[in-house]
């Protein structure tokens, strides 16, 4: 049929695509679109008469073997697979507008990728609709129960825990009095709008703009991390509104359903107001704890996976697709149900299962969140065209001001309420990052389409929909120069380093000592405490064998020194590896001096290695590539110390860093692009054994005297000047950058 | 308020308020906290510092006590430990983990970064020679782990050697500290209202 054949003909054009460009390929994504769009509408015409010619083959088989016809070597039976194959067709379609932006570059340095989307969904919803056919509407049910899940829980999972819980009192404040603020705001004025007469809305009463509001005053966590993802904005700001876009779910329920029944019945009570706030409590703590409770068993179970490492990853998506689905069922807050049990779960999970299955997890979660942002908002185009509109002037242009007054207003009026309690205060520019970037999204319109269905309904809708393109497209597009011009802060480039790690902790320790003496508990100490008993009693029964004791710093150090590994082997290993250029020496330590501080480093770090295959409990057959990182890991440890003795032979301030290889990891939460295939577990097998028995454990001999001396050498002096102006900071070295040390933190509970 | 009254007069307090930034209230408090742990002497020594309760669980105990009892922290540029401090060495050593006050200046803020990368660095800097030195790292690693219940000497040894290497071929100076925004992350709420009863 047609549509195949313009698959086959995008796909052969999209693997010749290099040659292609880019205009071209731009042409051949459109008309492979419209080919595929008319073929999927043809279809749809094909299918009622296939269901017909179905319905006399089957009559006519039933025939034939009574009248012994030829036997059809080839028969058509559409309705068989219509539907999953259809399904398949979207999210085939959604894949390539994916790719086609990636491979057209300009235009996706301007535009983000959302408005592109909804700009082809609203194409292919043209089409389809020129074409005679009805397009489909984004359901509701398709859209909480199938294509939201998979965001919200990605976004959990790898939720910054650090940055999130020091920020929870702003965050919860913005969620929800911020929310609050919002609803009655709009709903308030929007009422009032409706008593003008020229706009001909008498018939909207009070509660149906209450209910309004309630839907459309919720900051959508799928937008804000569509554009906020792009422009790639400060840690703290990027928590702030991510965060309450997510809270503010627990909210938007309550207020939604409460409305509703209001709306229905008519008349607001008293008794009926104040279950709405026993509701609010209910709703988010009980959606909370549903999270927590299978967060906890999927961590229980993760402790018994290594008997079959391979369905590792199911259980953490069921578990934590089934704490969203539980939530729902009792109308509790579904989303925080997800983010509780993603967060709950990830420590000990990481803890337990392979390093295999945590790639899987990770990039399958990247993969579905993928697809259902961009299936999202492509059907989000296809609905604005199919849905019935009632465009009201006034109404519209009204809720539009009043969404962005309000915004404004609230976080101005909030930050002004916060900043008296926070040490990092918020400035005039985080404040307006904070406003701009209330965006609206899926979310509000499938709750407008879950509405009766009335004439004040479709006025919603549409309502809805322009605020939704208005903040998609024209927030969406201007946030990124106006974050440009504003100076805002940008994210950090993430320098994951031990050093880092050691002085987070170490400064842990000591505020919660300095607490303790002052005599005051206050967040640190609190945060101890946690950590002690998730120490003591959690990760015991919830972390399989002796990592239930392994301390946070030593597992972070590991985990930096396995990725190191991996990245070795993975660009070809130490042959890639410059030869340092011997700088000048202004000390020189003897040969037989040099020799023993190798043997100790060596043995040192080779105790290291012991200690990590002793954590292996890998069963599956060993590849040859996992000799590979052994191999590589041995190799490195040799040109570890081979420049642990050059560092250690020159000052400090040298004149010349050596030029190491430039690694750039990006953040464990985004995912790793490999040159070669995807690079094996890296925790050794049982061959390494014999590498262990070459090197011989060098005795640990006092070495108070010999090393003194050689650490005199080493000695960095502290300057209170910055010296580091031409430094590469890309000179990364062995303890390389491995995941965001934000991401990873969750060993202890609250880091 | 009564119990201020009891407490060296006003004349002082403005005086170590205007050293330390701490207000009137907050050194109050601070105050009646040095009673607690002083047992209502003038002056404090190590032990009573060991007989808070809650310290016992932290592994850099040590070092935080030493850090009351160091002469490089009482800015007044003096070397070496001494034996008890005073009430307004005790403020004086508070005082490094106030949060810096909104009006202040660029200037004020570079100021109180590197008070506080001073304080931290004389924590690590245990043989008071200006230097931190590779067994002094060390140390620190090990005194983190020792809590832990590993008594993993040997891979602390390797951490920290990592973490030199690293510091070695990325910067020299502030241990990589650049960016970690020390002026707000290094410090604690001082209350105006007094806690103090709450607490052991």
């Amino acid at each position: 049929s047609s549509s195949s054949s313009g698959l086959s003909s995008s796909s052969n054009s999209s693997s010749g695509g290099r040659s292609f460009r880019p205009a071209e390929n731009g042409l051949l994504c459109l008309s492979f679109l419209v080919f595929f769009s008319r073929g999927f509408a043809s279809h749809d015409v094909v299918s009622e008469k296939s269901s017909g010619t179905i319905q006399e083959d089957s009559h006519s088989q039933a025939n034939s073997t009574a009248h012994k016809k030829t036997f059809p070597v080839l028969s058509f039976n559409y309705e068989h697979v219509r539907t999953p194959f259809e399904i398949s067709l979207w999210i085939l379609l959604a894949l390539f507008m994916k790719l086609g932006f990636h491979i057209i570059p300009t235009v996706s340095h301007i535009v983000p990728e959302s408005c592109l989307l909804i700009f082809v969904g609203l194409l292919v919803g043209g089409i389809i609709k020129a074409t005679g056919e009805q397009p489909p509407v984004l359901d509701s049910n398709l859209f909480f129960l199938y294509l939201l899940p998979p965001i919200i829980l990605d976004a959990g999972y790898f939720l910054p825990m650090r940055s999130f819980t020091e920020n929870i009192g702003t965050i919860l404040m913005f969620a929800v009095v911020g929310t609050l603020w919002n609803v009655f705001f709009i709903g308030g004025m929007m009422y009032a709008v409706c008593q003008i007469d020229a706009a001909e809305l008498a018939h909207v009463d009070l509660l149906s703009c209450l209910l309004f509001g309630s839907i459309i005053s919720a900051v959508d966590p799928v937008s804000v991390l569509a554009v906020f993802e792009e422009i790639h904005i400060n840690e703290l700001l990027h928590i702030l509104v991510f965060g309450e876009s997510l809270l503010n779910d627990a909210v938007t329920v309550v207020l939604y359903h409460l409305f509703k029944e209001f709306a229905h019945e008519q008349t607001i009570t008293v008794t009926g107001a104040i279950l709405g706030v026993i509701s609010f409590f209910v709703v988010s703590l009980g959606g909370v704890m549903v999270g927590v409770i299978y967060g906890i068993v999927g961590a229980f179970t993760s402790r018994f996976t290594s008997y079959s490492r391979v369905i590792e990853p199911l259980f953490v998506f069921l578990y934590s697709y089934m704490a969203y689905l539980s939530a729902e069922i009792f109308h509790l807050s579904g989303i925080m149900s997800l983010i509780a049990c993603g967060v709950i779960m990830r420590p000990y999970v990481e803890a337990n299962i392979s390093h295999k299955s945590y790639t899987t997890v990770k990039y399958f979660l990247k993969m579905w969140s993928s697809v259902s942002d961009t299936l999202i908002f492509i059907f989000l185009g296809v609905s604005t065209v199919a849905g019935p509109h009632t465009w009201n002037w006034i109404f519209v242009i009204f809720t539009v001001i009043f969404c962005l007054v309000s915004r404004v207003l609230g976080v101005i009026g909030l930050t002004a309420f916060i900043n008296k309690f926070r040490i990092v205060k918020l400035t005039k520019k985080d404040q307006f990052i904070i406003a701009y970037g209330g965006l609206r999204g899926a979310i509000a319109f499938s709750l407008g389409f879950l509405l009766d269905n009335d004439e004040i309904k479709n006025l919603f809708l549409t309502a809805i929909i322009t605020v939704i393109f208005f903040t998609v497209f024209v927030q969406g597009m201007t946030i990124r120069p106006l974050v440009e011009l504003l100076a805002v802060k940008k994210k950090k480039e993430s320098k994951e380093s031990i050093n880092e790690e050691i002085h987070t902790q170490f400064l842990d320790h000591l505020l919660t000592g300095i607490e303790d003496i002052c005599g005051h508990y206050g967040h640190h100490h609190w945060k101890d405490k946690l950590n002690r008993f998730n120490k003591t009693y959690v990760k015991r029964w919830l972390i399989a064998g002796e990592r239930s004791t392994e301390p946070q710093l030593i597992s972070f150090y590991n985990k930096m020194e396995l990725k190191q590994a991996m990245m070795m082997v993975e660009s070809g290993s130490a042959a890639k590896l410059p030869t340092i250029v011997p700088a000048r020496t202004a000390f020189s330590i003897s040969k037989s001096r040099e020799e023993e501080i190798r043997r100790l480093l060596r043995a040192n770090l080779q105790k290291t290695r012991q200690r990590l295959r002793s954590y292996s409990r890998y069963e599956l057959l060993n590849d040859p590539l996992e000799d590979n990182i052994s191999e590589a890991r041995f190799r490195k440890q040799r040109e570890m110390e081979r420049r642990m003795s050059h560092y250690l032979t020159v000052p400090a301030n040298r004149q010349e860093t050596p030029p190491v290889r430039k690694v750039f990891f990006q953040p464990e939460h985004k995912v790793y692009t490999y040159d070669d295939s995807e690079s094996p577990r890296g925790r050794a097998s049982p061959s390494c054994a014999d590498d262990v028995s070459e090197l011989k454990e060098t005795p640990e001999k006092p070495d108070q005297s010999s090393t003194p001396r050689a650490n005199r050498d080493a000695e960095l002096k502290p300057k209170e000047q910055d010296d580091q102006g031409d430094q590469l900071k890309v000179s990364r070295c062995l303890s390389d950058p491995g995941p965001n040390p934000e991401d990873d933190e969750d060993s202890t509970f609250l880091p | 308020m009564g119990a201020l009254q009891s407490l060296p007069g006003r004349p002082e307090y403005s005086d170590l308020a205007e050293k330390t930034g701490f207000s009137f209230e907050q050194i109050g408090v601070l105050h009646k906290r040095f009673k607690q742990l002083s047992h209502n002497e003038e002056t404090l020594r190590r032990d009573h510092f060991n007989e808070i309760h809650d310290l016992a669980f932290n592994p850099i105990r040590a070092q935080i006590i030493e850090a009351f009892f160091d002469r490089r922290n009482f800015h007044q540029d003096g070397e070496g430990k001494v034996q008890e401090i005073g009430f307004e060495e005790f403020v004086v050593v508070m005082s490094h983990f106030r949060p810096p006050s909104d009006h202040m200046t660029e200037e004020q803020r570079e100021k109180t970064r590197r008070e506080k990368l001073r304080f931290l660095f004389n924590m690590h800097d245990t043989d008071n020679d200006g230097t931190i030195t590779l067994e002094e790292y060390r140390h620190v690693v090990e005194e983190l782990l020792s809590r832990s219940g590993t008594l993993e000497k040997e891979t602390a040894k390797c951490i920290a050697d990592a973490a030199m290497l690293e510091v070695a071929s990325i910067s020299v100076g502030h241990m990589l500290l650049d960016g970690f925004e020390i002026e707000s992350r290094m410090t604690i709420r001082f209350l105006n209202m007094d806690t103090t009863t709450l607490c052991k």
